[in-house]
């Protein structure tokens, strides 16, 4: 009987992975994706990239004469590197927790949507309007019109596993 | 190393990389949901295509149907008539004038408050139907047969291909697919206003089929037409089709509500469907057809083409009509049959370059594909595609637009989304509305071919352990059901994991099972008459003549005989006797068969669970 947990297994089954998530976002079937999906993809396999290591990781697998495609023979070796080398570390329910308590300074417990659209929008990777409408849509207490962060953070961990 | 740093520039610096985490986190939550509501894309537009595959079959199945009927019992010639009267074009045995009387003297009764159309029509008659549909009335049939009499009288006078110049107005506006969302298009005449002299419209085909108000969408777009002849144009679709309606809703919309002159409006819609012109040119600059191009297409031939003639392409093929009507563009260059769709091409840059050089023209906009903003640019913006159902799929699903063109032939494109809660959705809401639908559709699909999936399960688990590897999994799902979809990334939304890591593959019919108490059948024929339930339905339609939802025994055996032959499914005659004697409740020789297919309706245990908890 094979031996499943071989080292060979692993990388295969990782591929197959990042093969399936590739061929959501191939369109035409061709084995090529439009570089802005980039992002999307690599997240969605588990990585928690910030938006400067996306530039740099795209600077690698864009071509020669950028053609606005990634090609699969590019993605799969520097995708396989990321996924066994766990770069880019999923950040916990706790972390996240800990990064609202820092920024409400004054121990209110929350925070109000004016305080959080300034540091997320100003410092930094700031998001667009859009990002923090659409964060704000579902963070804001519609009651009380404040940002209850411990709730929020539970909600969304919660969310994300579904 | 900083030890006079003050709490303020401390805080800052702590402050930024809160912000950057709490960014990062959201990022991935966000991309996250939007591989979801990628691969819910992926799995409506499979489904939706491969349905469209087998209307082919069942397009087949008529003609061989049409062969054998009559050696079913019954009336004789005059089954066989009706089966023609709504499969092949009928010469129309009464003159002009003597149909336009007979309408006339259909009585009204006092009792009916709905319009009541005089023809030529005014603006009092569009401004009254359209307050009267948004209010749910129904339009009398004696108006419906007079405007598609009149409608059928004025398409006869047009040429294949219409072309219109926008120096006489500010901007023309034209419309995608409709599939009868009455709301869409209520919403497009609230933002846009209604069509006039100085608003003219191009609709581009679809107007009917899946949605539930097809004929209140044609009323007022045909009612329009004769309004604003120089202002309104329609573009056949691809169903604008009767055998495309008997699969995909219109013919059963126009059944229900129509009982007594239902079938003459089918008859009157065949040649008024096929009257609509198949194309539009304005300013001798731009093409707008409902699918596409090919590289066989010649504009000058297309004018020639005997329109009227292609009742339904499933019948007549003519390949002009068909690429018109069927075909997608693609990135790759080239030229190849769209297999997906069972008609038509995919057609690349290249020949979309090489069709505008040809007649001088610098734009093609068509639409016949689901877009999720509404529309949507290809071929170097040479090719616009624009949808205008919102919601097409599920709730939250897509958006609708239009697009608007001025003489300067820029197009301006507007957006919208009809909602039917006022409460806005989150995003992680709307992901999760289209994804359940998505997956309850994946998961019929599985149920619809157990048999033949734990065959091919069973031939990679030898020591019989009820797992296999995902790999494996994926391998004969994908084999079996024949979509093209991500198998392994949704493989957690439908198959459970055992403690060794590998798929139990019965869990992924686990969520699905039957619904009401089923006839004494065997888990097979259940699967069976489960997958082909549309086509029965369809088939049981056209035999009952006289609309009572009912059939006799002989009929359904006859019937199922023919079907089951064709599909080179098994079934003994034994069997079907005693599961249409136990559906005949009345034991009075007939069978409602509306019940006999609820009896293989599904239940998602699932939604059961949570309406229980929720």
């Amino acid at each position: 009987m094979a031996d499943k947990y071989s080292a060979d297994t692993i990388i295969t089954e990782t591929q197959k992975r990042i093969s399936n998530a590739f061929d959501v976002f191939d369109h035409e079937s061709n084995k090529t994706v439009d570089v802005r999906e980039i992002g999307t993809i690599i997240r969605s396999l588990g990585c928690f990239p910030s938006e400067a290591d996306l530039h740099d990781i795209i600077a690698e697998l864009e071509e020669e004469e950028p053609t606005g495609f990634v090609r699969y023979e590019k993605f799969l070796p520097t995708m396989t590197k990321i996924l066994l080398e766990r770069k880019f570390r999923p950040i916990t329910e706790d972390l996240l927790l800990q990064a609202f308590e820092v920024l409400d300074q004054q121990k209110k417990g929350h925070l109000e949507p004016e305080e959080l659209t300034k540091y997320l929008t100003q410092e930094g990777e700031p998001f667009t309007q859009e990002e923090m409408d659409e964060m704000l849509s579902a963070a804001v207490d519609p009651d009380k019109n404040v940002i209850l962060y411990k709730d929020f953070v539970s909600m969304m961990t919660f969310d994300d596993t579904r | 190393r900083g030890c006079s740093r003050s709490t303020r520039v401390l805080f800052h610096e702590y402050s930024i990389k809160a912000a950057i985490l709490i960014q990062r986190w959201y990022r991935r939550y966000v991309a996250r949901l939007e591989m979801r509501r990628r691969y819910t894309w992926n799995i409506f537009q499979s489904i939706e295509y491969a349905g469209e595959q087998d209307q082919l079959q069942l397009s087949s199945f008529f003609s061989f149907m049409l062969d054998n009927f009559t050696h079913m019992n019954g009336n004789g010639p005059g089954n066989k008539y009706l089966i023609s009267h709504l499969l092949d074009s009928v010469v129309d045995p009464l003159t002009e004038e003597v149909r336009q009387l007979k309408y006339e003297q259909i009585v009204v009764p006092e009792s009916y408050c709905g319009p009541r159309l005089s023809f030529p029509l005014s603006v009092t008659d569009t401004n009254a139907l359209l307050s009267a549909f948004k209010e749910e009335q129904t339009l009398h049939g004696k108006y419906v047969l007079q405007l598609l009499y009149e409608t059928k009288k004025f398409l006869k006078q047009m040429p294949n291909i219409i072309y219109l110049s926008t120096s006489y107005a500010k901007e023309i506006t034209i419309c995608g697919d409709l599939h009868g969302r009455l709301d869409d298009l209520l919403l497009i005449f609230y933002k846009n206003g209604l069509p006039s002299a100085e608003n003219p419209y191009i609709f581009n085909g679809d107007f009917v089929d899946r949605g539930k108000k097809s004929t209140e969408i044609i009323i007022i777009l045909f009612a329009f037409l004769l309004l604003y002849p120089d202002h309104m144009h329609l573009n056949r679709g691809n169903h604008e089709d009767h055998i495309m309606n008997l699969r995909y809703g219109f013919t059963r919309e126009v059944m229900q509500k129509y009982k007594t002159h239902g079938r003459e409006m089918l008859q009157l819609l065949q040649d008024v469907f096929s009257l609509l012109p198949l194309a539009t040119v304005i300013d001798n600059k731009v093409l707008i057809v409902h699918g596409g191009i090919s590289d066989k297409i010649d504009l000058d031939f297309l004018s020639t083409v005997e329109r009227h003639k292609v009742k339904s392409v499933l019948r007549l093929p003519k390949r002009s009509v068909v690429d018109i009507l069927w075909s997608d563009p693609k990135n790759q260059s080239g030229c190849s049959p769209n297999y997906f769709r069972g008609g038509g091409c995919y057609f690349g840059p290249d020949v979309t370059q090489a069709l505008l050089q040809k007649h001088g023209l610098c734009l093609l906009i068509r639409s016949h594909e689901c877009k999720q903003e509404g529309y949507e640019l290809c071929h170097n913006g040479q090719v616009i595609t624009i949808f205008s159902a919102s919601n097409y799929y599920e709730e939250g699903s897509n958006r609708g637009a239009y697009v608007k063109l001025g003489p300067e032939l820029v197009p301006r494109f507007f957006q919208y989304q009809v909602s039917r809660s006022t409460r806005k959705l989150t995003l992680h809401q709307r992901v999760c509305v289209a994804e359940g639908s998505a997956l309850r559709a994946l998961k019929e699909k599985l149920y619809a071919h157990r048999s033949d999936l734990m065959a091919a399960f069973q031939q990679y688990d030898i020591d019989n352990t009820g797992r296999i590897s995902t790999s494996e999994w994926a391998q004969v799902v994908e084999s079996v059901l024949r979509l093209d979809l991500p198998w392994r990334t949704l493989r957690p939304r439908l198959a459970r994991l055992g403690a060794d890591g590998n798929v139990e593959y019965e869990s992924c019919f686990e969520d699905i099972s039957p619904g009401e108490p089923i006839p004494p059948v065997t888990p097979n024929l259940a699967e069976t008459l489960y997958r082909y339930r549309t086509d029965l339905e369809i088939i049981f339609n056209i035999i009952d003549k006289d609309h009572s939802g009912q059939i006799s025994i002989e009929e359904f055996r006859q019937t199922w005989k023919l079907f089951s032959s064709h599909l080179g499914v098994a079934v003994d005659d034994q069997t079907i006797d005693d599961m249409a004697r136990s559906i005949d409740f009345n034991k009075d020789g007939s069978i409602d068969f509306n019940e006999f297919l609820e009896a293989f309706r599904v239940v998602h245990k699932l939604d059961i669970k949570e309406q229980q908890q929720g």
